[in-house]
């Protein structure tokens, strides 16, 4: 049996009458990259920070890194890296000062101290920015500082909110290389996001709506276990065809790429295509394929009922 | 356990960011010096040349010269003359003099039949001796100046006379010790430390802990094994250093400028000061624990600093002020500081003298400490 980095039952938390968390149950292999997906406000930064210790749960154990929290929340600061969702550094500050201030503070001696420094200024690119305050570099830097900061102290267990919502494309690419060397490195990382693509370089992920867990597993297992299947339709007037199908209890949904619709039809139905054709809207030579599902189609199935 | 490596960390890193933040740090020195020399040289209640008018219904020589011997007081400068007394209240009212001397047409039979004067035969009357001269009609409604104009109310009358005063033996002497030229100075400028030292303390400490929550830091800082009091201590401590630097710009231009004693040894006032920062700081980082940010931080701020400024007897004594306020006044660690102050630099005494003042401050900066490491906590429950 592989080992657990975090495990987590019946996790629940309320502020007020809002239930942020709803009995989420989760077990994070050691040395994995562990995804969190959903929509803004389903309870992401909420479970980071239940597992971090900095909330406390209203109900439910949690056990990180063999440590019971909300209890043992001071022995396992040393032990975790965190990257709030928002840059967290100081401005005011200049990069290789802020790392300076981090190393100090988790306790790396002066020779310790210097060379991790320098380490992680030259792995993230920022040795030749190390004297520029950190307010006044791209997000792509900042966010990359903030992922140094982090790992200063080399902890087995790395938490990112968010980290790339203010990133390009590019960055965004880069950053998750870095992720994979340090998950590589024996790191496990349980990072939050809300776009698929990220999502599906997770060795594991969760969907999370309205605080509950919808689906949990591998990309590749959520896609083979959706209980849905993919058609794209080529047709004329695709706006009205999609009011149509949408009306069909069968159909989960309906959204344009382009000149395609991409219609998730439930499989109660054995032969969605069939299904499809019977549609009056629907002409013979109008193309209809069945295509694999894209993690996406996952989320849409499983998600929607809590949607507002 | 405390560990002072994190400690120093956020002592190092806090003075980072002061020497950064140029405006903040202006106004560490620009705050005590431009005040000082504003209210140094602006507060003044020793009060002189009150505009005055002047109503003159008896239009004599004596009259003119009655004026001219009021006016070398200098206490008041006759700026107007008036025709009657409607006109003169009219002036009053709409604030062009605050007072108008009014001199009857019959001064001149009042000066002779006057005690002071005791020119007559036959012999005055009690009815006449009781008689004044002439009189002023005063805009009462700042007691500061009323009270100045009372003091003419028996100036002596010799000059005018070109004859000896009558010998007058005080019924009381009066030393007046530590200010005997009553120079208002003396007491405002121990009292503006007092001052400077509540509005930048309070300030600096609670918004620099509001910042770091405002801006996020904070969010980051929990998570690593730093402690709540590590973090307070850490953020506090430049500001002792900033703190000891605005008393030495106060009282060592207070000594050049104003001329103001330091009586009392620096220890001693070292002490006292101390004592007084910690109250201060700890004051901020209570109020640290309750503002949101910084803009509430300020509101707290000012809260505080208007009755330290107005209650703590900075400038109205205390013994002056109904009990209740006493009580109010007695809870500020302002009022306690302008009597060990005042008394250290002042007076000459020493602070153990003093022990009340001194122990409330000390009383006040633990209980601030207890409320805040409480309300300090390091989740985000």
């Amino acid at each position: 049996m592989t080992q657990l980095a975090i495990q987590a039952k019946q996790l629940s938390r309320n502020f007020a009458s809002l239930k942020a968390i709803q009995s989420l149950d989760l077990e994070v292999e050691k040395g994995s990259i562990y995804g969190f997906l959903g929509p803004n406000g389903c309870g992401k930064t909420t479970a980071i920070r239940l597992l971090t210790g900095l909330l406390k749960p209203s109900s439910g154990d949690i056990n990180v890194l063999g440590y019971s929290l909300p209890k043992d929340a001071e022995k396992l600061r040393l032990n975790i890296g965190y990257m709030t969702q928002k840059f967290s550094l100081y401005d005011d500050l200049t990069v290789k000062e802020n790392l300076n201030f981090l190393a100090k503070i988790y306790g790396l001696s002066a020779k310790v101290q210097n060379k991790r420094v320098n380490e992680l200024l030259a792995i993230y690119g920022l040795d030749q920015k190390a004297n520029q305050l950190a307010g006044s570099m791209s997000g792509g830097q900042r966010q990359r500082l903030a992922l140094a900061g982090a790992i200063i102290h080399q902890p087995e267990l790395l938490f990112l909110d968010e980290p790339t919502s203010a990133v390009d494309p590019e960055n965004r690419r880069d950053f998750w290389e870095q992720l994979f060397d340090l998950s590589d490195q024996g790191t496990t990382i349980l990072v939050s996001t809300h776009y698929m693509d990220e999502a599906e370089r997770c060795h594991k992920l969760a969907i999370l709506e309205a605080g509950i867990k919808r689906a949990d597993g591998s990309p590749q297992q959520l896609m083979n276990n959706m209980n849905a299947n993919v058609v794209e339709i080529v047709a004329d007037n695709l706006r009205q065809l999609k009011q149509e199908l949408l009306s069909f209890p069968q159909v989960i949904s309906a959204a344009q790429l382009g000149a395609r619709l991409r219609v998730l039809v439930n499989n109660t139905i054995t032969e969605p295509k069939a299904f499809l054709m019977q549609h009056p809207m629907i002409n013979n030579n109008d193309e209809l394929t069945l295509v694999r599902p894209s993690l996406e189609d996952v989320f849409v199935t499983c998600t929607g009922e809590g949607r507002q | 356990m405390i560990s002072l490596l994190r400690v120093r960390a956020i002592f190092s890193k806090e003075l980072t960011q002061l020497k950064r933040d140029r405006m903040t740090f202006g106004m560490v020195i620009m705050i005590p010096l431009i005040q000082l020399m504003l209210f140094g040289f602006a507060i003044n209640t020793n009060i002189r040349n009150i505009p005055v008018g002047v109503v003159d219904q008896s239009q004599s020589g004596l009259s003119r010269v009655l004026v001219q011997t009021v006016s070398a007081t200098q206490v008041v400068d006759f700026v107007e003359s008036y025709h009657d007394i409607q006109q003169a209240e009219l002036a009053i009212a709409s604030a062009k003099v605050r007072a108008v001397l009014i001199i009857p047409d019959d001064v001149s039979q009042r000066l002779v039949r006057h005690a002071s004067v005791g020119l007559a035969s036959p012999p005055s009357s009690d009815q006449e001796t009781s008689r004044p001269i002439a009189q002023w009609l005063v805009d009462g409604s700042d007691t500061m100046i009323a009270g100045a104009i009372k003091s003419l109310r028996s100036m002596p009358l010799t000059e005018l006379l070109s004859k000896p005063s009558n010998r007058q033996t005080p019924t009381f002497e009066v030393a007046l010790l530590y200010n005997p030229e009553q120079r208002t100075v003396v007491n405002i400028v121990p009292g503006l430390v007092g001052v400077i030292l509540t509005m930048t303390m309070i300030m600096f400490t609670s918004a620099a802990i509001v910042r770091e929550r405002e801006r996020g830091n904070l969010e980051m800082l929990i998570t690593t094994p730093v402690r709540s009091y590590e973090l307070m201590l850490g953020k506090i401590i430049p500001y002792i250093f900033i703190g000891l630097v605005q008393v030495a710009i106060i009282l060592g231009l207070g000594y050049y400028v104003f001329n103001v004693p330091i009586n009392g040894s620096l220890w001693q006032l070292a002490g006292a000061t101390l004592l007084f920062i910690a109250a201060s700081l700890v004051l901020g980082l209570v109020i640290s624990t309750i503002a949101k940010n910084q803009l509430q931080a300020m509101q707290m701020t000012v809260f505080v600093l208007l009755p330290s400024i107005l209650l703590s007897g900075f400038m109205f004594p205390y013994e002056g002020m109904p009990v209740v306020a006493q009580y109010i006044a007695e809870v500020l660690p302002a009022t306690h500081f302008m009597r060990l102050i005042r008394g250290v630099v002042l007076r000459d005494v020493e602070v153990i003298m003093m022990q009340f003042d001194m122990y409330w401050l000390i009383g006040f900066t633990l209980l601030g400490l207890l409320i805040s490491s409480l309300r300090f906590k390091k989740n985000l429950d």
